[in-house]
């Protein structure tokens, strides 16, 4: 019995509203449009397109000290990135931070979300509170947690004094050092990860719970079969932002660790970095950081395709 | 067996209770209304019936059993939202099994056969793998009912469950609504503010205004023995006409001033009004020495028109109900006067109508 | 609510015990870096952590013996800058894609979106040459210059504007409105949140630039605060802790308070350019 009356339609599927701003094509327009649009195109020409080109160039190439290309060799350097021992070493240290630090941004952000979502009082503290590492800067964030790592002075170390317990040294250890890498990122992302999740848990319509109540669900099947699938888009959206953001690190490691010890944090725009800057060897560099640009593109495509989607359901 | 509310009463912080001392029967199996203009409390009474509102005073019974303190889940009913509540990310059928799942005390073989059998109830067999998001505002209240009905609580509450559908659909929603209400016996607490939908669905209404209870009653008495002027009111389209009165002699008023009623009770001297539905006004064309109204505006119905006419003193406007071949016109002068079928009510709006006394005394 | 059974407060007192506990596990850092800013360098070298010997001290040392100010004033010029030239930029392209009907508009959309894949760690190399030869190396131009758009504050402010009723166009042309003026008069004001968002959002990004700086700005005339600390550190031979501790809490309160303040139209408006 489909008696879909006129009355009783589907909602059509939103209207696109670039078409609804379809008025009339009018032949200023693009006069209009060369001004509005021209500084953008020429800041992005020049800063973006031009050296993405102009670095996969470089990576086809050798190059002397003064960056100067001088002989073509295909996917020679790619070639001897991926035989390299050393890179794919620091591709696996890159990926094994990426996925730490996602993992433990988003798990940790949605448990301070969905506890800070209570409607209790005196929650709006608990709320600022956990929000308050949005502020905090790369170089504050590696200095707070540098005095704490610091094996004379720091919070760990005064804490294994108390308990009589032997002094570790957090950043020469390379697995520790690793950890502390990750332990800073995920402290410094959280405030961002938990504003944006609690605003997905507080969007769930609350009727959605209260039929869950009366229909006899509890508290933790609620969680798990109401807000998480309420919320994946949001979830899916800061664990790619966590990941594109966490494949770019640079700060944190220059100043906690400078890729030490043993390359054990020597990540991968790390790299880029040390190649060119340090040892004057641009080719390489060029080739690690268009396989960086490979990496983001597909993360950040991942995201566009789900944006065009807008939804999981 | 029934459900029964006493002494009901809801504050928030300091400010005049929301709801003030509601008493209400509401027997197994029937069909209840509870009906009020928006504002009155109707949603929240509905919400402490299911639990998710605490109440501040009173007590509730559900089978003779104190609920005040249960859990919704705990309280064995069914409840439709207004806005549905579906799960946008389930499809139709997981919707309906959404609280047989959750309550984990029914095997999986059952679900099936009571999910099937809902959908099979409200004809929705052939969409069950449809996102909500994928069908319309019919078939998703569809699927609200069937999540009632696939619970096997013989209670079920709804939240003005029509209001998101356009007219056409309602009445035919309505009908659904009250055929499947009968086929399962259920207990249905049903909350609007349209009176049509209460007139036309209940075996009782209760009616809410000002967080008081008016009345409660069945539509037949509702509209013929109203308890006071709001009741009065608020039943009937186009709403009752109220006019102050004056005695003239026993068995005789004068409505304001314009013309006189016969009626068939004793009346205080003054200080009090009469209600007459547009269907009990007649109207006909005079002279300007002879009329006491004129016509404002006229409404086509169909089968009759409903005439709008200012009556001479005091600029009050009243609504008369015509024939549609009648033929009047704005600016017409016109005579009103009324059959004896009138309501009487006192100052304070209390129906003092004889036979609304006989039918509450006896 | 009078009548709250005992689960329901044992339920709630567990979520705040809860809560408190996460909230001084995130909060350590900050308590622990403010604390020994109050502290002489020596004590803290002993670990004493709990000395009274509190003063203000690093804080006087770091205002007079650094040029954390110099670095601050700085990093305040360029960010805002930056956030006026992306908010004016931003918003003109975004109106562009919006509201201007123009040949290969969709490629020229395509392009900016492309642009958002592509990782700027990823073109130090070109722009370091570039900006070399346009002379602006250690000069604040070299860092606000290739951040005076932004692709993603472009699509952010679209998806915005999108949301903007189709009416107000067809009114303002009735109206007479020119391009200039609707998306000056309307367009803007009617999207303000999202302007603020994107001005926040731009501000705390230039603010964090980290690689860029330290590549392109070598002295105390252009250095920004992220580099200057790290300069500070890596220049004090002996740690000084406290002052370094104070140098961080210098840079760290404003910006706390600046979000605190703004909290609210940030967490709207992330939210919308996130998932809408």
């Amino acid at each position: 019995m489909l008696k879909t009356s006129t009355t009783d339609a589907i909602p059509d599927k939103k209207v696109n509203a670039t078409h609804r701003h379809s008025f009339r094509l009018n032949a200023k327009d693009k006069y209009y449009a060369a001004v509005f649009l021209g500084p953008s195109l020429l800041v992005l020409g020049l800063f973006v397109f031009y050296p993405m080109l102009k670095t996969l160039y470089i990576s086809l190439f050798l190059t002397n000290t003064l960056g100067n290309t001088t002989v073509y060799v295909g996917l020679g350097n790619y070639v001897n990135l991926i035989s390299s021992p050393d890179f794919i070493s620091s591709l696996f240290v890159t990926l094994f931070y990426v996925f730490a630090v996602t993992f433990f941004t988003v798990a940790l952000g949605l448990l301070l979300a969905n506890l800070a979502s209570q409607k209790l009082p005196g929650i709006a503290i608990f709320r600022t509170l956990y929000s308050v590492t949005m502020g905090v800067s790369v170089a504050v964030a590696a200095i707070f947690w540098l005095f704490i790592f610091n094996p004379s002075t720091g919070f760990f170390a005064l804490m294994s004094s108390w308990f009589n317990l032997p002094v570790m040294n957090w950043l020469t250890n390379p697995t520790s050092a690793m950890w502390a890498v990750i332990i800073t990122t995920v402290w410094m992302n959280l405030g961002f990860t938990f504003l944006i999740l609690l605003g997905a848990i507080q969007s769930v319509p609350n009727t959605l719970y209260e039929a869950a109540d009366v229909e006899g669900a509890s508290s933790n099947f609620q969680f798990f079969h109401i807000t998480i699938p309420m919320i994946s888009p949001t979830l899916f959206f800061v664990s790619t932002i966590t990941i594109i953001g966490s494949f770019k690190s640079f700060g944190l490691i220059d100043m906690i660790t400078k890729g030490g010890p043993t390359n054990a944090t020597n990540m991968l725009v790390y790299r880029i970095y040390k190649d060119a800057f340090y040892s004057g060897n641009y080719s390489k560099s060029s080739a690690e950081a268009i396989i960086l640009t490979v990496i983001i593109a597909f993360f950040t495509l991942l995201q566009f395709k789900f944006l065009e989607k807008k939804v999981n359901y | 067996m029934s459900t029964v509310l006493t002494n009901i009463t809801k504050s928030y912080d300091s400010e005049k209770p929301v709801l003030n001392d509601i008493n209400a029967e509401i027997q197994t199996g029937e069909f209840f209304v509870i009906v009020g203009p928006s504002g009155c409390g109707k949603s929240t009474l509905l919400r402490m019936i299911a639990g998710l509102t605490q109440i501040s005073d009173g007590e509730i019974r559900i089978n003779d059993k104190v609920v005040n303190d249960l859990p919704p889940k705990d309280r064995n009913l069914t409840m439709v939202f207004q806005s549905y509540a579906l799960f946008p990310f389930l499809n139709v059928w997981d919707n309906v099994a959404f609280g047989l799942k959750a309550r984990k005390n029914t095997s999986q073989a059952e679900i099936e056969k009571r999910v099937n059998e809902a959908l099979k109830m409200v004809n929705l067999e052939s969409l069950k793998d449809r996102k909500p998001r994928e069908l319309s505002g019919g078939q998703r209240q569809r699927v609200a009912l069937a999540r009632a009905v696939a619970s096997d609580a013989k209670i079920c509450l709804m939240d003005e469950p029509l209001s998101n559908l356009d007219a056409q659909l309602r009445i035919k929603m309505r009908q659904e609504i009250y055929a499947l209400q009968r086929k399962l016996g259920l207990t249905l607490i049903y909350v609007t503010h349209d009176q049509v939908e209460a007139m036309t669905m209940a075996d009782h209404i209760m009616v809410l205004h000002d967080s008081k209870v008016q009345q409660i009653g069945t539509p037949a008495e509702i509209y013929k023995y109203p308890a006071n002027e709001f009741v009065a009111s608020f039943f009937g389209v186009p709403p009752i006409n109220i006019l102050p009165a004056v005695k003239v002699s026993n068995g005789r008023i004068n409505v304001n001033n314009d013309f006189e009623v016969n009626i068939d009770q004793q009346v205080p001297a003054d200080n009090f009004k009469v209600g007459i539905r547009p269907n009990e006004l007649v109207i006909e064309q005079a002279d300007e020495l002879h009329a006491n109204a004129s016509v404002k505006s006229i409404e086509f119905l169909g089968d009759e028109k409903i005439v709008y006419a200012k009556m001479s003193n005091n600029g009050l406007e009243v609504a008369v109900e015509v024939s549609s071949d009648a033929d009047f016109k704005a600016y017409d002068t016109i005579k009103v006067s009324a059959t004896e079928k009138v309501l009487l009510f006192n100052g304070d709006g209390v129906n003092i109508t004889r036979n609304a006394e006989d039918v509450v005394n006896a | 609510m009078q009548s709250l059974d005992e689960r329901t407060v044992l339920k709630r007192v567990f979520s705040y015990v809860l809560m408190a506990i996460l909230a001084v596990i995130i909060l350590a850092p900050f308590f622990i870096g403010i604390w020994t800013s109050f502290l002489p360098t020596m004590e803290i070298a002993k670990g004493n952590m709990f000395s009274t010997n509190v003063s203000l001290d690093n804080y006087v040392a770091a205002f007079t013996r650094t040029p954390i100010l110099r670095y601050l004033g700085n990093t305040v010029v360029i960010a805002a800058v930056t956030m006026i030239a992306q908010l004016i930029f931003c918003s003109m392209s975004a109106y562009a894609f919006v509201f201007l009907k123009f040949r290969f508009r969709k490629t020229f959309f395509t392009l900016f979106l492309v642009t958002m894949m592509l990782p700027f760690e990823a073109e130090i190399i070109p722009n370091f040459a570039t900006i070399k030869q346009m002379g602006l190396l250690d000069h604040f131009g070299a860092l606000i210059i290739p951040f005076l758009t932004s692709a993603f504050g472009t699509f952010m402010l679209r998806q915005s504007f999108m949301q903007t009723p189709a009416e107000l166009k067809e009114a303002s042309d009735i109206e007479g409105l020119n391009h200039f003026q609707f998306y000056w008069k309307i367009v803007l004001p009617y999207n303000k949140i999202s302007m603020i968002t994107l001005g926040a959002y731009s501000f705390l990004g230039a603010w964090n630039q980290y690689l860029w700086p330290m590549l392109t700005t070598f002295s105390n005339n252009s250095r920004v605060i992220q580099n200057g600390l790290k300069q500070l550190k890596s220049e004090e031979t002996f740690n000084d802790w406290g002052m370094i501790q104070a140098s961080a809490a210098i840079i760290v309160i404003p910006t706390i308070i600046v979000l605190f303040i703004g909290q609210h139209y940030f967490k709207s408006g992330m939210n919308e350019g996130a998932v809408k």
